[in-house]
């Protein structure tokens, strides 16, 4: 472990991680959970993040009110990689909109370690869907920003930008623009970039919807290996059923407009984890069953727009 | 290398059928002088300093009638964009005025400055003013938000939000804007130079006029044509085209 530097890595103060055996004996490891089983209990402290009923709702340039959100709960435990899915529209890349404090609620509370959120602030970081690299600075200015931010002496910066493009395999290419760069490669800029800025909590929306199915799958080993080296916390939103059993301790559902948590997953499989492993394509099918209804309820919606055009 | 021997060919050619056309004296030479006849005037022009006078007046109004519009304009730009109010007020009034050639405003300069160098200034501020102010205004509302929410997100605000991200971001467009700026601002001191009649490029073209010097005239011609491409084609194109290959943005 010569190769990590003293101080880059905030020390890692991660609860240790429920062992997966531990559920065995109910028969099969894949489970909606209605509470939460002992040994969590007895862990959660102070939850990491906790949403509480968190609403939003607003006026379209139609005029009607929509409501976005509507009495959210939700509480997520430090060191824990929880995955929210839902159809399109039910307002889930929003929810981190909020929690990253970049937006106000209309009603409820974000508690992060259980202080109210009342805007942005680099304990949470989070990666856009369309990332918002900066085009104008490098690979390494893109990684160093947020320090840049912080007032980092400049030593530092310098260790930890080596240090974060080595985490993600770009050392090389620290002196390119990001248009020189794949997809694959913009994203795991995006990744050391909020890696770097030392967030306790990452927030990521939709980051790997847009990559082929190779590319996706290394960046999920990648992310789980980063997930497990700097124990922070992790909110994945995705639509991929699939991507949040192969990631998640825990799935949670969205529901369409508004959008409500609908079901809780707890996904007790060992990792390292694979997409086509029988077990994790079991548990995403669990999760598209109950999803599926959502999906038809915004395709009506969708249809109907269609046809009243 | 390739574009530039087609340039010459190209150029050539021209230069050959204009010189057929005197040779054939289908019309006057004062009226349709040869090239080597405008060539002597440039060079006289040149040999006596007139040229260069006039280049250097017209250029120090240039740089500071453009660098006042450049100014202007950006603060009224981004006042502009970063109000519903002032956008659907004043920013209907900057489209509308836009249509009002730079000329129009030399009857009302005049009155109010008198034949001064204030007055040929003032032309060339509101003749570059609102190409300015609107490529900045429609710059800001194009650039994406994202980057405004990333720096937030990164911890920036404030000041250093506004000079790491924001102006980085919009800078493809505010070169568009001091790009059209200038190509405007040159149009209009040109305009009011050969009113005002007070040195300057566009006194030289008029004296021709008065002389009935064709060679002049058409030497002068290409001497504002010159500058004009140089400054447009060499020092803006070529700020353009590196912020775009920077920025990764499609080739323009």
């Amino acid at each position: 472990m010569s190769a990590r530097p003293q101080n880059v890595i905030p020390a890692v103060q991660r609860v240790p991680r429920p062992d997966t055996r531990a559920n065995v004996f109910r028969g099969k490891p894949v489970m909606p959970v209605t509470e939460f089983p002992a040994h969590a209990v007895a862990e959660a402290v102070v939850p990491k993040v906790a949403l509480d009923g968190i609403s939003l709702s607003y006026r379209t340039t139609s005029g009607e009110r929509l409501v976005a959100l509507d009495k959210i709960n939700l509480e997520v435990k430090p060191g824990e990689f929880l995955c929210v899915v839902g159809p399109s529209g039910c307002g889930k890349s929003t929810l981190l909109h909020l929690i990253a404090g970049l937006q106000p609620q209309t009603a409820g509370t974000v508690l992060v370690d259980g202080k109210a959120v009342v805007g942005p602030g680099t304990d949470r970081i989070l990666i856009f869907q369309e990332l918002g690299l900066f085009p104008w600075l490098t690979v390494g200015g893109n990684v160093e920003f947020g320090m840049k931010m912080k007032n980092v002496p400049k030593a530092e910066r310098e260790e930890k930008v080596q240090y974060y493009l080595r985490l993600v395999h770009l050392s090389k290419f620290r002196n390119s623009y990001i248009h020189q760069l794949s997809g694959g490669m913009r994203q795991r800029v995006a990744l050391a970039r909020a890696l770097a800025t030392g967030p306790d909590v990452l927030l990521m929306d939709e980051p790997f919807a847009a990559l082929d199915a190779q590319t996706r799958d290394l960046l999920h080993d990648e992310l789980e290996r980063i997930w497990a080296e700097t124990g922070c916390t992790i909110i994945f939103v995705t639509h991929n059923v699939r991507e949040a059993a192969r990631l998640g301790d825990r799935v949670v559902l969205l529901t369409f407009r508004p959008g409500r948590v609908k079901e809780e997953f707890r996904v007790n499989l060992p990792r390292p984890r694979h997409m086509e492993h029988p077990d994790v394509t079991r548990m995403a099918r669990t999760v598209l069953d109950c999803l599926r209804e959502e999906i038809n309820k915004s395709l009506e919606v969708e249809y109907a727009d269609e046809k009243a055009r | 290398m390739k574009k530039l021997a087609k340039q010459v060919v190209f150029y050539g050619v021209l230069i050959g059928i204009w010189t057929l056309l005197a040779k054939l004296h289908i019309w006057p030479p004062y009226l349709f002088p040869p090239p080597w006849g405008v060539g002597h005037a440039l060079w006289d022009g040149f040999a006596d300093h007139s040229f260069w006078i006039g280049i250097a007046v017209t250029m120090k109004r240039m740089l500071i009638g453009y660098s006042l519009s450049v100014a202007l304009g950006m603060v009224l730009g981004l006042g502009v964009s970063s109000s519903k109010f002032l956008e659907e007020t004043v920013g209907g009034l900057l489209v509308s005025l836009q249509s009002l050639p730079s000329i129009c405003w030399i009857p009302l300069a005049v009155l109010w400055f008198g034949l001064t160098e204030k007055a040929i200034l003032f032309v060339v501020l509101m003749g570059s003013l609102l190409s300015v102010t609107i490529a900045m205004e429609d710059g800001r509302k194009q650039m994406p938000k994202i980057y405004g929410m990333a720096g937030r997100n990164l911890g920036a605000s404030g000041f250093r939000l506004f000079w790491s991200v924001l102006l980085p971001a919009s800078l493809p467009f505010i070169v568009n804007g001091m790009k059209q700026g200038w190509a405007f601002a040159w149009r209009s001191l040109i305009q009011a130079e050969m009113i005002f009649l007070s040195l300057g490029l566009g006194q030289l073209l008029m004296m021709g006029r008065d002389l009935s010097d064709m060679n002049q005239v058409l030497a002068v011609m290409i001497l504002i044509i010159v500058l004009g491409y140089l400054v447009d084609g060499l020092i803006f194109r070529t700020m353009e085209r590196r912020l775009h290959e920077k920025y990764g943005l499609a080739a323009a």
